[in-house]
């Protein structure tokens, strides 16, 4: 050893890197860790066993604890931590880590790693870790060096929730976790070349509420980036949207920024979106784009988006800007700070906008909300999935209720028939569309809000891709609600063979589905069960009402599409609408496209 | 359908930390999101600070080429994205070996147009050459071109190094 004091440590101030890292990811704020053991990362459960600052939640698969974690995550707007084994504890967790980079979910996780000696030689359950996740991850470390452990988790925190948000894995080395070496802290680490700019440009702000001003036809288009930048962002989107008067619409990542509740907001927009919204974009002057990335589901045909407008777009991600849709006036910073810095300069402004231009276009607005777009068949003898969730709604008032989906066509009703009026209560799949989230993310936001009431929309065929979580739901008593809208297809496959495959349902029957009020009680959850709209309150009801994990079986229309919808390849002006029209425009009468059908 | 929108061709610096992976993740961009690698080259530059230089060389339409350097700079290890291309005309040199079998008059014509072309002989045989040439893409495209009826053998290139004109560092 040195002889020299002041630059040598003293042995007894070493720590393993297994209690190393614990203790980073405790001054990290870290909470909880969702994770499943394994050789490779048997000494961090050791020093997990030795703690109480950090509590682990056991999964039943490395997918589901990812996905717990993007509902721990969204629902707090803190990081989503993850712990995991080497090799097949790394390749399950592929899915998760996928889904949170496309919804710009922070999430770190931790995956072990055979010791660095036998790394590349084929070792029983190595898998290279950081290979296979650099395309599904913000970033990646490979810890080699116990010196450099802690500096790396503070570095990967930091990277996990700036600029836009996304999951970090740090892959560790099992010798590297019972190595000895110091601790460094999380102030003492500045990262030397990842600090994404926040505070926009002020000019650029200024020329967009000059162009806000003088908008005819304007429209707020929002998204996740809103509720990624906070609540505050989202409190001062709706002031904006209220000074200004304009209508506003949301993606499905955007939802409950903007009140639901509030008068001018439109509702979704996109492939399943409102009527009035898709309209209002396809024909608005200025469009003002905040934290969204006008992705294939919502601009639909892309040389038919919008045609008429300016477009404004505020993103924290450059590459987000001028990626599918070419932009008149970007904006580089958090949605948050450029929102606050636009409110003061339009309160300060004195002519405001063309009133009598915005009352022409809210009166226009009007007519399309005419069309009462998500109108459906009632019938008295079968549920209609609707229906039960506008029941869903009306029951839960009052409560502190947090929605989580699968995904399929029920995602798409929630997000249209259930109103968020608060950010960060709606947690789905939008980017990769990953059936299989829904309940994991349900239990994570539980975890999170012991007393919410939380409850996972799902799809029959959905559930069963992560089904074994409802035993880690039972294990630490959490009380979440799942609500299977059953028709016993995968809907929203069945949906586009209807459409595009001419009625060809091909493998798009579930076939022997288990009875899920028996396998509810299997797993130690309430099992209830509704087959007649007359029984839907009741059943409701009652699963709000128990204290314990509910599984509700909903028996719901086998037959029913979501509408409206624009097909792959169309434009927001040509949106299929359902059976019960009141303008009687049945969906078969415009066929899809060539172009369309090759589009997914 | 739109028009398709012309397409140019840009040399981009990349200054990153030189550390495991790097050039994966850049080649991992480009392969992932479908764009055109023309030429790439890569080696630390600041051995003191670990920082590597990457020069890459693509084509594309404006909006992709403005993509290319937004995904660039958003990876975590890069410090600095710079379109020499756009910065007006840079200095752009690559160097080739060019490796030339031949006899009699073609041993001698190539030898000749080696001199024109201001290549090096770096290795030599009775039946073949080994020529060093650096210059442009184009110059080093033509010196191969010519030496193809010669008895070209093979030719190993480092792809284009790049640098702005002027006093200004990246
Ligand atoms: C992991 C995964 N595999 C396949 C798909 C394709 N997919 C999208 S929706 C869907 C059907 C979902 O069926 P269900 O959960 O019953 O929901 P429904 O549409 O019937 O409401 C499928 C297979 C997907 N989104 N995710
Ligand atoms: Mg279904």
């Amino acid at each position: 050893m040195a002889s020299s004091p002041a630059t040598t440590a003293p042995a007894t101030t070493e720590q393993s890197g297994a209690e190393l890292l614990l203790k980073a990811l405790v001054d990290q704020g870290v909470e909880v860790i969702f994770g499943y053991p394994g050789g490779a990362v048997l000494p961090i459960y050791d020093a997990i066993f030795g703690q109480n600052a950090l509590r682990h939640i056991l999964v039943r698969q490395e997918g589901g604890a990812v996905h717990a974690a993007e509902g721990y995550a969204r629902s707090t707007g803190k990081v989503g931590v993850v712990l995991v084994t080497s090799g097949p504890g790394a390749t399950n967790a592929v899915t998760g880590l996928t889904d949170a980079l496309m919804d710009s979910i922070p999430i770190v996780c931790l995956t072990g790693q055979v010791p660095t000696h036998l790394i590349g030689n084929d070792a029983f359950q190595e898998a290279d870790t950081t290979g296979i996740t650099r395309p599904c991850t913000k970033h990646n470390y490979l810890v080699k060096d116990v010196k450099d452990l802690a500096r790396v988790v503070h570095e990967a925190f930091h990277v996990a929730k700036s600029g836009r948000p996304g999951p970090v894995v740090i892959d560790l080395p099992k010798d590297v976790l019972f190595a000895k070496g110091p601790y460094t802290p999380a102030d003492e680490v500045k990262h030397k070349s990842y600090n994404p700019r926040r505070t926009p440009d002020a000019a650029a702000v200024a020329k967009a509420v000059e162009m806000m001003a003088q908008a005819k036809r304007p429209l707020f288009y929002t998204g996740g980036g809103v509720i990624n930048s906070g609540p505050e962002a989202s409190e001062l989107l709706t002031k904006l949207v209220r000074a200004t008067g304009f209508p506003c619409t949301s993606t499905l990542m955007g939802l409950g920024a903007v009140p639901a509740s509030d008068p001018l907001f439109l509702g979704m927009l996109g492939m399943h979106g409102m009527y009035e919204a898709n309209w209002a974009m396809h024909d608005c002057d200025l469009m003002i784009a905040v934290g969204a990335r006008f992705d294939d589901r919502v601009t639909g045909r892309l040389t038919a988006f919008a045609p008429h407008s300016k477009k404004i777009q505020i993103d924290i991600d450059p590459s987000s800007i001028n990626k599918n849709v070419r932009v008149d006036l970007p904006i580089v910073g958090d949605c948050g700070e450029t929102l606050a810095e636009m409110l003061r300069l339009w309160k300060g402004k004195k002519p405001k906008s063309d009133g009598k231009a915005l009352a022409a276009w809210w009166k226009q607005i009007e007519e399309w909300k005419k069309r009462d777009c998500l109108r459906y068949e009632q019938s008295s003898t079968i549920i209609k999935p609707q229906y039960a969730l506008q029941r869903l709604q009306a029951l839960t008032k009052g409560h502190d209720t947090y929605i989580t989906t699968e995904v399929g066509q029920h995602q798409m009703w929630a997000a249209q028939f259930l109103k968020f009026d608060k950010p960060n209560h709606w947690m789905t799949s939008g980017g990769l569309g990953t059936m299989g989230y829904g309940l994991p993310a349900a239990m994570g936001v539980q975890i999170a809000h012991p007393d919410a009431l939380v409850i996972d929309v799902a799809g029959e065929a959905s559930i069963l891709m992560n089904i074994q979580e409802l035993s880690t739901i039972a294990q630490y008593r959490l009380p979440v609600k799942v609500l299977i809208l059953n028709n016993q297809y995968m809907g929203m496959v069945r949906q586009w063979q209807e459409l595009l495959h001419g009625g060809r349902y091909s493998e798009s029957y579930m076939d022997s589905l288990p009875d899920f009020v028996k396998l509810a009680e299997s797993f130690h959850c309430v099992g209830l069960r509704a087959t007649k709209p007359s029984e839907v309150d009741d059943v409701l009801k009652e699963m709000i009402k128990v204290k314990k994990p509910v599984m509700v079986d909903m028996i719901v229309d086998q037959k029913e599409n979501c509408f409206p919808m624009i097909p792959s390849g169309a434009a927001h002006n040509e949106m299929l609408l359902g059976p019960a029209d009141n303008q009687g425009s049945g969906p078969k009468d415009k066929p899809i496209s060539e172009e369309g059908m090759v589009l997914v | 359908m739109t028009q398709p929108q012309p397409t140019a061709r840009h040399t981009i610096a990349v200054l990153v930390d030189n550390e495991p992976g790097i050039l994966a993740r850049v080649v991992g961009l480009f392969s992932g999101r479908g764009y055109n690698i023309e030429s790439l080259t890569v080696s630390e530059t600041d051995a003191h600070a670990h920082l590597s230089r990457i020069t890459i060389v693509t084509t594309g339409t404006p909006m992709v080429i403005e993509q290319i350097k937004a995904q660039l700079d958003r990876l975590v290890p890069v410090h600095k994205v710079c379109d020499l291309t756009l910065g007006g005309p840079a200095v752009e040199r690559e160097l080739a070996l060019v490796k030339v079998a031949a006899t009699g008059e073609k041993r001698v014509e190539s030898l000749r147009i080696a001199d024109i072309f201001r290549a090096r002989a770096v290795d030599s045989t009775i039946k073949s050459f080994v020529f060093e040439v650096t210059g442009s893409t184009d110059k080093i495209n033509a010196f191969i071109a010519l030496m193809e009826p010669l008895g070209l053998v093979e030719v190993s290139r480092t792809g284009v190094v790049a640098i702005a004109r002027g006093g200004q560092g990246l």
